[in-house]
């Protein structure tokens, strides 16, 4: 700070966006060159306004965003470990509302959260309902149109999935955890889930599938028919249960179209 | 590719899984569902809180200096993976995972 | 494009920036409030409810669109993919003004998430120069451009602000926006005249106003600090120096902006009718004249 004192400055002073960027993310950086109070002198505190910035918003978008994992691990840890994440991997979109994608693989790393095995597929969960709630608008089909084909048609049909629809294959039960967090759900069992997240509306659901659920819906959501989803779905799972699939599907409103074959 | 499922049983599963479940509602106009829960994390225009805050400092995470231990609703839940491995607490768990450096 | 059946320009009355808390209380009572800006990036989703509450408010408002992560003063150039988001939106929309910052956010493909300072010097000014044309070429449109809050200055800047600002809006033809709490943030935190400052800006420009909040912290040497928080009340000489800007322009759409510490909507919204009744006497006098 006392070299401030020997200005005006004759030398190069320049600052770049890659310097002021570095500087930025890395507090161990020295603040460049050329920054200046009123008086001409480098600043080093003013600087830090800038890096509080960048961290604050950031770790507050991420808290925000993950809301569970929040509460899972508490808000200071969380935000604490916010801020190791976004120097690792900052935005690389300004679209903040998808902010975070890459905290599963983070967090099956980082040493803080190592013994927690489950927090990377609360987190995938996390992430998926919100692309739920950002997703594009589509109106449910009535279920009982499906009722109104024969085996024929039906089996040639394409079902529609909402822009919504996505399935998660957790190891941990993710949905058992979140709903224990948020909606006073009992104490999670179970191993691993099939989760069906879509939207009602406009709020986010997530729904358990059985057995082949996976492989029905995400054939579906592929564009593969009715009948070749239905094969794909019990080839792997002999006893596939088709009534409980549809139920899910329908009650999650995520049939939004009955394209019959020409 | 073959359909292990016969005719019958296809459009019964059809009919069973439409007869349970019940029709989506549309009585709820645009307006009403606009109403709902909005979920945070937004880009704004505006500053943080100034000089005082943490971002100045940086947590040296690697080898064992992460000296933070999470405290959140983790420390009361039991759970368990696909294998049966169990997930008790959080402490207990800390001591046994951290990796040695 | 939606199908809007008011006026779609901004009237010379007070807005205040969207939140989506205040969705209900808006509808219900708007007071004084007259229009809304919302920031750009928030309504980039394909749907759900943040675009079904923009398609309702636009109903009833005229709305400002203000970007906040195009990085006008980046090095490298606009992202394409953003500035296409950005068509979609306004395109759809067709809101009454759209708004930038004269400040950069991202670089080498990180986007920081704050409004970055710029120096004043001639290759930023032919840099911001290019970044606009191409913004207002790709959009069709004309755009606002916002003076930022300072906390510190660049050794190698050449231009005043004021300068700076003239000229980029002489080269591009674009609007300006005057935030009369980033001056009085920036004089603070610079040590200038707030006032010299607005009499050296080019009002005749300024098609929007902006008034918020600020903290006060200090740096090192003790001085004083001020922050762009938009977490309080409108500071009293930040209404002082508005009515200075409105001795000299007249009455311009003005916003009221709390983004941090979001108040209950009738806070906000008296806020906005202390910009209204600022504004008045100049109100009356543009009508009569």
């Amino acid at each position: 700070m006392t070299r401030a004192e020997t200005l005006p400055r004759t030398g190069d002073v320049t600052v770049t966006q890659t310097a002021f960027r570095k500087a930025l993310l890395d507090p161990q950086q020295a603040v460049p060159d050329g920054l200046t109070n009123p008086d001409g002198q480098q600043v080093s505190k003013r600087f830090s306004v800038y890096r509080n910035n960048v961290v604050h918003g950031l770790s507050e978008a991420m808290l925000t965003g993950f809301p569970v994992l929040a509460k899972l691990v508490g808000d200071e840890f969380f935000r604490e470990m916010a801020k190791v994440y976004l120097r690792i991997h900052p935005p690389t979109s300004p679209l903040m509302m998808h902010y975070g994608a890459a905290l599963p693989g983070f967090l099956e790393s980082f040493p803080g959260t190592l013994h927690l095995k489950y927090l990377p597929d609360v987190a995938r969960l996390e992430l998926t309902l919100r692309r739920a709630y950002h997703a594009g608008d589509a109106a449910p089909v009535n279920p009982d149109d499906l009722t109104k084909l024969d085996h024929h048609a039906l089996m040639a049909t394409r079902l529609q999935m909402s822009p919504a629809s996505e399935v998660l294959i957790t190891k941990w039960p993710a949905k058992a955890i979140w709903d224990f967090n948020m909606k006073g759900g009992p104490q999670p069992k179970g191993g691993g889930e099939t989760i069906l997240i879509s939207r009602i509306g406009f709020d986010p659901v997530a729904e358990l599938l059985p057995d082949g659920g996976a492989r029905f819906v995400n054939s579906l959501i592929k564009g593969c028919s009715f009948g070749t989803a239905l094969g794909l779905a019990t080839a792997d799972t002999p006893d596939f249960d088709l009534t409980a699939t549809l139920g899910v599907l329908i009650a999650t409103h995520s049939i939004i179209g009955i394209d019959k074959p020409d | 590719m073959s359909n292990n499922m016969k005719t019958v049983a296809v459009l019964g599963a059809v009919s069973a899984a439409v007869a349970a479940s019940a029709v989506p509602a549309f009585a709820d106009g645009e307006q009403e569902k606009c109403f709902g829960v909005s979920l945070a994390g937004q880009n704004d225009c505006a500053a943080g809180p100034g000089t005082t805050c943490a971002g100045t400092s940086t947590v040296d995470y690697q080898g064992n200096a992460w000296k933070l231990v999470p405290a959140g609703t983790c420390e009361t839940m039991e759970v368990t993976d696909a294998e049966g491995m169990m997930m008790k607490g959080s402490l207990e768990a800390l001591d046994t995972n951290l990796p040695a450096s | 494009m939606l199908d809007i059946a008011h006026d779609n320009t901004l009237p010379n009355g007070a807005g205040v920036g969207y939140k989506p808390q205040h969705f209900a209380a808006l509808i219900d009572n708007p007071g004084t409030v007259s229009w809304l800006e919302i920031h750009a990036e928030n309504y980039m989703g394909d749907g759900g409810r943040p675009m079904a509450q923009l398609r309702h408010l636009a109903e009833h408002f005229p709305i400002s669109v203000h970007g906040v992560g195009l990085s006008i003063g980046g090095e490298t150039r606009l992202d394409p993919e953003h500035l296409a988001r950005l068509k979609r939106l306004v395109d759809w929309l067709n809101p009454a003004m759209f708004s930038e910052h004269l400040a950069w956010s991202t670089h080498d493909g990180a986007f920081l998430n704050d409004l970055l300072p710029l120096p004043y010097t001639t290759n930023t000014l032919t840099r911001i120069t290019t970044h606009i044309n191409e913004v207002q070429d790709h959009l069709g449109r004309k755009m606002l451009l916002e003076n930022p809050s300072s906390y510190l200055a660049f050794a190698e800047s050449t231009w005043s602000e004021p300068d700076f600002l003239r000229e980029v809006a002489r080269r591009t033809e674009c609007g300006l926006l005057l935030d009369v709490n980033n001056v009085f943030v920036s004089a603070t935190n610079l040590d200038f005249d707030p006032r010299a400052y607005i009499d050296a800006y080019p009002l005749d420009l300024v098609e929007e106003f902006h008034l918020a909040g600020h903290d006060e912290d200090a740096d090192e040497m003790g001085r004083k600090l001020l922050i762009d928080s938009h977490g309080t009340p409108v500071d009293e000489p930040v209404w002082t120096l508005f009515d200075h800007v409105i001795a000299r322009a007249g009455a311009r759409p003005a916003l009221v902006e709390w983004d941090n510490d979001v108040p209950d909507w009738d806070i906000l919204e008296a806020e906005a009718a202390r910009a209204t009744r600022h504004m008045e006497p100049a109100l009356a006098a543009q009508v009569s004249a």
